[in-house]
């Protein structure tokens, strides 16, 4: 009798205190991509909810461009659904200039901001103010097959050329059977093969825009380099190279495919692992190759968490950047997940880990890089952008991916190079007339 | 000798490439080749969600040892439940409501046309020309003002706003074929328009509604452009959580060919079990 009359009372007071619960609890949305780095992090949501007990996690992961415009939809109109966004370092000034990040000038003392390297958080700032923190970041750089390397008697020099990479290319290609002498980026788009081909150009001399904004893509510094490319991949390239991008390289190579592959550095933690790769034990580096000029011969490019203006959790979702881009958050993966997992290229204090530096001896490469990189000076002659691989203004993605499209017509011979790149040339002065970079 | 003629053509006939029994066999072997090659990309996809992730980008073969560890890993990702759920939820919600809207709709076209009957059907097919990207910013804004962002109901309203056109066409035509003389005799028994819906129109062209609701349930379980766009985690369907599993670096094949059987196979399986009905329905008055 005596519970039933106190259980509307109990049941009553359970569900004030459940509700008082659920009403501290701030459940931030974050989107993000499938990359490794990203489900490390999203498998270690338990370890972030227990250390901040009133903040939980909801993820969204999407294919980068679906990713990429549907946040540009959801930011453009203010939609609010994001409150945390994976963006890249080609987004991050775009975005912040027209007021849809929120900047970062209240980090917490403990972060540490004087950590990140100085390179990438040039990259995430704009007026001096970071509107990202970088997740992990990554230049280029140049792999090889050191065994084959050995039996062909062929040293890799401290700085290879591309010039030497063309002859060690043609002394391997076919050297055992199915071995391409290079893997390179064919695969059409900005950031597939124009990642590369923009460094590309930049080593040998050339550059997309003069400082007056008129494009300079049917330059003889665009042709020397387009016709390199297109040459080297048609004589010693894998079969089909012009569909290759990142991913398809990278199980060619790890498989044994390629005796060299310029890309990505953040490659490297892959290829070392024995259970991934077929080649790690005979894996070899060395920086990317250079041709005229070393200038913007390898790029920059991070992950970086942004808070969107629009999002109204803007505190639990600080806690949860912050905490995500921390010492303590590439201490515990590389304590749960192993060293070389960890987020590579965005602070001082990795590099300084001798467990990392231990565990993955491309650090000291790949510091070098990023170190090296200067997306305000990335070019011979001086230009009127900012970015190695890529041109920061918010035009650059549909030019990329049309001058992307017709060098890959020129690699499968669809037309020639000279040709690809007066098409380029014409399409790139157009989309600049259009936007008022230049006069019609 | 009529009779020996005859005898003697016969065999002729039969051997030849004319028979019957050769017509059925080229068609037979049509048939198969035209099913084997629409079935084969979903039985690739299907064999490399058991492969692990370098067998997936290797040669093709067709020769490998299966392996689990894809779907494990699927598993261990993301909740497919709460995507599958959606998935049932959106699909059947906006099938139902659909047909509640078109069957009147449609009912009226057929039985009751006026002069601008066949202009106002054209202009309703018309609407399925427009690229969806281009009402996308539109319609998210008008989302975002009523709330319906990332809600089952507002991804219900806009599939049923997409499949409409189709819906009320196909009943259209199922309702046209249908005899006028036996809404005629119900009506002269005093039937109301309710009833001759309910009880005369509706059980004699079962096959051709359930045909349509079934092909208005795929073409809802397998939308992508809106279900990206519209929803982030509550709502979201298995389309969603198909495009989660691709990544611009690192392997991942085997995990998105997992993924995407695990979400075709509800589809898949309700095609299967129904697909008499829904071939029944299809040629439902093809033949007059």
């Amino acid at each position: 009798m005596r519970l039933a009359r106190h259980l509307p009372v109990t049941t009553l007071a359970a569900a004030i205190a459940i509700s008082s619960h659920a009403q501290a609890q701030t459940e931030i949305t974050v989107a993000t991509v499938n990359n490794n780095d990203m489900v490390i992090m999203q498998s270690l949501t338990e370890a972030f909810e227990e250390a901040h007990p009133d903040i939980t996690l909801d993820w969204v992961v999407l294919e980068e461009n679906v990713l990429r415009q549907r946040m540009t939809t959801d930011i453009a109109t203010g939609g609010g659904q994001f409150d945390v966004m994976t963006i890249g370092t080609y987004e991050v000034p775009i975005w912040a200039e027209r007021g849809w990040l929120s900047p970062l000038d209240n980090l917490p003392e403990d972060y540490n901001e004087d950590d990140l390297l100085a390179s990438v958080r040039d990259g995430l700032s704009l007026d001096g103010t970071l509107h990202a923190l970088p997740f992990y970041a990554e230049s280029s750089m140049m792999y090889y097959r050191q065994d084959l390397f050995d039996k062909a008697g062929i040293e890799m020099s401290e700085q290879p050329t591309w010039e030497e990479v063309r002859e060690w290319a043609g002394e391997l290609h076919g050297s055992e059977e199915g071995l391409a002498g290079i893997c390179l980026r064919g695969k059409p788009g900005w950031g597939e093969n124009m990642a590369f081909v923009s460094t590309l150009v930049n080593t040998y001399g050339g550059r997309w825009f003069d400082e007056e904004w008129n494009p300079e893509l049917n330059s003889e510094a665009w042709v020397n380099a387009i016709q390199f490319y297109v040459d080297l991949l048609n004589d010693y390239g894998p079969p089909g190279a012009s569909s290759n991008g990142f991913n398809e390289n990278l199980a060619l190579f790890a498989r044994g495919n390629c005796a060299m592959w310029v890309d990505a550095t953040s490659a490297a933690g892959k290829l070392y692992d024995g259970n991934e790769s077929d080649v790690a034990d005979s894996l070899g580096f060395a920086p990317a190759p250079i041709a005229e000029t070393p200038k913007g011969s390898h790029w920059l490019w991070s992950w970086a968490l942004a808070i969107p203006a629009s999002s109204e959790k803007q505190e639990a979702a600080l806690e949860f950047i912050t905490w995500a881009t921390s010492e303590d958050y590439i201490e515990l993966v590389g304590e749960t997940e192993g060293w070389t997992s960890v987020p590579p290229g965005t602070r001082e204090s990795t590099y300084a880990n001798e467990q990392y530096t231990e565990a993955a001896p491309f650090a000291d490469f790949v510091l070098k890089a990023i170190q090296e990189t200067d997306p305000n000076d990335s070019t011979l002659e001086p230009n009127p952008y900012v970015g190695v691989q890529t041109v920061n203004i918010p035009e650059f993605q549909s030019i990329g991916t049309q001058v992307g499209q017709t060098i890959a017509a020129a690699l499968t011979g669809d037309t020639t190079v000279e040709q690809a790149l007066d098409n380029a040339q014409r399409a790139t002065e157009r989309t600049m007339q259009r936007a008022g970079y230049i006069e019609r | 000798m009529t009779t020996l003629s005859s005898k003697t053509a016969a065999p002729r006939s039969v051997s030849g490439w004319r028979s019957p029994q050769a017509k059925r066999a080229f068609l037979t072997i049509l048939g198969w080749s035209v099913a084997l090659v629409i079935f084969f990309p979903i039985f690739w996809m299907i064999l490399t969600g058991f492969k692990t992730e370098s067998a997936a980008i290797a040669d093709p073969t067709l020769i490998f040892s299966p392996t689990l560890e894809s779907y494990q890993e699927v598993q261990e990702r993301s909740g497919y439940a709460r995507f599958a759920l959606n998935s049932v939820a959106v699909a059947f919600g906006s099938t139902f409501l659909a047909l509640l809207i078109a069957i009147p709709s449609a009912y009226a076209m057929a039985f009751l046309p006026t002069k601008r009957t066949k202009g106002t059907l054209l202009w309703m097919l018309s609407t399925k020309m427009l690229p969806s990207v281009g009402v996308l910013v539109p319609i998210y804004l008008i989302f975002r003002d009523v709330g319906l962002l990332d809600t089952r109901t507002g991804l219900i309203i806009v599939y049923t706003l997409m499949n409409l056109p189709i819906v009320v066409w196909m009943l259209y035509t199922f309702f046209k074929d249908m005899p006028k003389d036996i809404l005629e005799a119900g009506r002269m028994d005093g039937a109301s328009t309710l009833q001759e819906v309910m009880f005369l129109l509706l059980p004699l062209t079962l096959p051709g509604i359930a045909s349509t609701g079934l092909l208005s349930v795929i073409l809802s379980w397998n939308e992508a452009f809106w279900s990206l766009n519209l929803t982030t985690s509550n709502a979201a369907p298995l389309t969603a959580y198909i495009a989660s599993f691709s990544s611009p670096e690192g392997l991942f094949w085997a995990k998105l060919s997992a993924a995407s059987t695990m979400a075709i196979a509800p589809i898949l399986i309700l095609g299967w079990m129904t697909q008499k009905q829904m071939v029944r329905g299809l040629t439902f008055g093809a033949v007059k």
